[in-house]
């Protein structure tokens, strides 16, 4: 039943009291704007952790070592502790089911030189699969493999950045780079997501690094990637047995921290998680507390604005308007202008949240591309459409049952 | 046309009641151009407002058009009101932000007539209240005779059995009171019932009938000389 000449009789009656209409309405559109830009910087703040964490594979675990701070089984503290490829085995055997990427690294540092150009880069000694455990992306050629490894051959793959520092605009793929006076043959050239620093470094097999280097099966720590099937507490689980079984087998006291440690991004998954629980927490109690303000002052206003057309709807009655015909005037009015102006501040709070000098100030507090979710905000529109409705309803329904009469003398 | 039979109102004022009318019996036919004339706070306006159904009595009968008026919801009345009842009020009454033909029409509006025709037959109203041009002015571009003419028009605009009338003439000076005067002769010579309110005699003189009240009960109900004229 839609009936033109109603909404005729409303727009006029909105458009005629604007400054009510306005009124009303701002409440509404404050409250939206508000939700939006809340839910916008939560959003960001969320994608900021997301992509803190995006430059190492999620599942990464690390085995690092250095002096023991207490003494265990006789042996005294400070003891350095060095990890070997026996250690490396022992993990690859023990844990093999909960384990998709192992690497070892040894860490570097060497003179790197082609003709006439040269600098000093660090240098990791891994295994092929430390490239998805770091999330290397070849550019050109290849990355290390375990043909390589076998072979302990003399290969390097280079950071994007270290071919345009030593080769600038000219190839380096299948170039001889003087390593520290050793030949190498460079077979990939990689970039990285984690910055410059990421991009600067170089990478040869573990083999040749520890036969070149001391001769000897050392190596700095273990990179692990967990089989992404495990949940997050038996991955942390996981972490903590492979924790307290090398402290064991390196005779480190269970608890020394220092001298043996497995850093586990599960754990920082964990507790990102458990920070954007919170923060979504806070959010929706927030989020909640602006709409309950928006409802209350669209209440206030609609009984307002009901007590001041009291008269109005009096000189309706007296010519012969119903009761229901007045509600349905009123609650009418109530939600098209907590529709438009719910509109308008989404619309506001969207634009806003897109605006370039706003994003980068955003993203200076680890807020990153701000965004609402337009069921959220689709939704608290409709709680508001609601309360306009429940707002416009009630107070409406006792003013059209007001006696004409009395109604009439109102002013 | 209006039959009312010991017919009784009281206003609550606290713990108290204040007796407005006490026994009222008046009989209107239709065509009948009558006015009730008393001193302030008489019961004139709780009279017309009971016949207009604007508020309810307490005790006694009242007939509209034959029909017992009783219990009667708003729906109920606001359907009625529509149907044989116009008004015209001494402050106008008008709705402040439409032109005048549009207050003129907002009646056939309730009545359920369409924006075309309503529009027309309000102008042809407004037309008949010499207002013609003044149409699509608001009302607070209007002078007082003005404004109780589009109140008129828009009380006639959907050929009401009854006219009822408070003090029409109450914030008018003397040449637009004659003018809404002769208005609403005209209206009652077309035959409609015209029951009209006032303190004025000279007012009072122009109608066929005086009803006197005083004290909630009617002293005196005689035919005037214009009356007896026709
Ligand atoms: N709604 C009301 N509540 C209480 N008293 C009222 C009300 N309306 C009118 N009265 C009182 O009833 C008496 C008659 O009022 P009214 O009919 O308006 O008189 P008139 O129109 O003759 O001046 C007055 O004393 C007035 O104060
Ligand atoms: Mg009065």
């Amino acid at each position: 039943m839609f009936d033109l000449d109603r909404w005729r009789e409303i727009f006029q009656s909105i458009n005629k009291n604007r400054l009510r209409s306005v009124m009303s309405g701002f409440t509404v559109a404050f409250a939206i704007l508000l939700f939006t830009l809340l839910f916008g910087v939560v959003s960001g703040l969320s994608n900021f952790f997301k992509d803190a964490f995006a430059d190492d594979a999620q599942n990464s675990m690390f085995v690092r070592v250095w002096k023991t701070t207490k003494p265990y089984k006789g042996l005294q503290l400070g003891r350095r502790i060095q990890l070997r490829n026996n250690d490396f085995d022992y993990v690859t055997d023990e844990y093999a089911s909960k384990i998709q990427y192992q690497s070892a690294r040894i860490y570097k540092n060497f003179n790197l030189k082609y003709k006439n150009n040269a600098d000093s880069y660090s240098v990791r000694a891994v295994h092929p699969d430390h490239q998805f455990l770091e999330k290397t992306v070849i550019e050109e050629g290849r990355y290390l493999n375990a043909r390589d490894l076998k072979e302990r051959s003399k290969v390097i793959v280079i950071g994007r950045l270290i071919k345009r520092d030593l080769f600038g605009e000219k190839p380096a793929l299948m170039k001889r780079l003087n390593v520290n006076g050793i030949s190498y043959l460079i077979v990939g050239i990689f970039s990285d997501d984690g910055g410059d620093n990421e991009e600067r470094l170089a990478y040869i097999p573990v083999t040749t690094a520890q036969m070149l280097y001391g001769n000897n099966d050392y190596i700095s720590q273990i990179n692990l990637g967990y089989d992404p099937n495990l949940s997050l507490d038996a991955a942390i689980t996981f972490g903590n047995r492979l924790e307290k079984d090398l402290r064991n087998k390196l005779n480190i006291h269970p608890d020394d921290q220092s001298a043996l440690s497995v850093r586990n991004m599960a754990e920082a998954n964990q507790n990102v998680g458990q920070f954007m629980f919170v923060l979504y927490f806070i959010v929706i109690i927030v989020g909640s507390g602006t709409l309950i303000a928006g409802i209350i002052g669209i209440s206030n206003i609609m009984i307002f604005v009901i007590k001041e057309r009291t008269k109005e709807f009096g000189i309706r009655k007296a010519i012969g308007a119903k009761p229901s015909s007045i509600v349905t005037m009123v609650v009418l009015e109530s939600v098209i202008i907590t529709t438009i102006a719910g509109y308008l501040g989404l619309t506001l709070g969207t634009v806003l949240l897109k605006a370039e000098w706003l994003r980068e100030v955003l993203e200076e507090y680890f807020i990153k591309d701000p965004d609402v979710s337009p069921g959220i905000v689709m939704g608290a529109t409709i709680v508001l459409i609601l309360a306009g409705l429940i707002a416009g309803y009630l107070p409406a329904k006792k003013a059209a049952n007001i006696k004409p009469i009395v109604a009439l003398r109102a002013d | 046309m209006i039959e009312i039979k010991k017919l009784h109102k009281s206003y609550p004022i606290g713990k108290d009641s204040l007796h407005v009318l006490k026994g009222i019996d008046l009989h209107i036919k239709e065509g009948e151009f009558v006015s009730i004339m008393g001193s302030s706070g008489s019961g004139k306006s709780t009279l017309l407002n009971i016949v207009g159904l604007l508020d309810v009595h307490d005790e006694g009968e009242y007939y509209l058009n034959g029909q017992l008026i009783k219990d009667m919801n708003e729906k109920k009345a606001a359907i009625l009101r529509n149907k044989f009842l116009g008004f015209v009020f001494q402050s106008f009454n008008l709705i402040s932000y439409k032109t005048a033909l549009e207050n003129v029409a907002l009646p056939l509006y309730y009545k359920g007539m369409n924006r075309k025709e309503r529009l027309k037959v309000a102008l042809e109203y407004l037309e008949k209240v010499g207002l013609k041009e003044w149409a699509n002015h608001l009302p607070n571009e209007l002078s007082g005779g003005q404004k109780q003419r589009v109140a008129i028009a828009r009380a006639l605009v959907t050929k009401p059995k009854v006219v009822l009338a408070d003090e029409p003439t109450g914030a008018l000076d003397s040449t637009t009171t004659d003018s809404v005067m002769d208005l609403l002769k005209d209206i009652n010579d077309e035959g409609m019932t015209v029951f009209v309110i006032t303190h004025e005699e000279e007012v009072a003189e122009q109608t066929k009938r005086i009803v006197r009240l005083k004290d909630g009960v009617i002293i005196s109900d005689e035919y005037t000389k214009a009356a007896k004229a026709v």
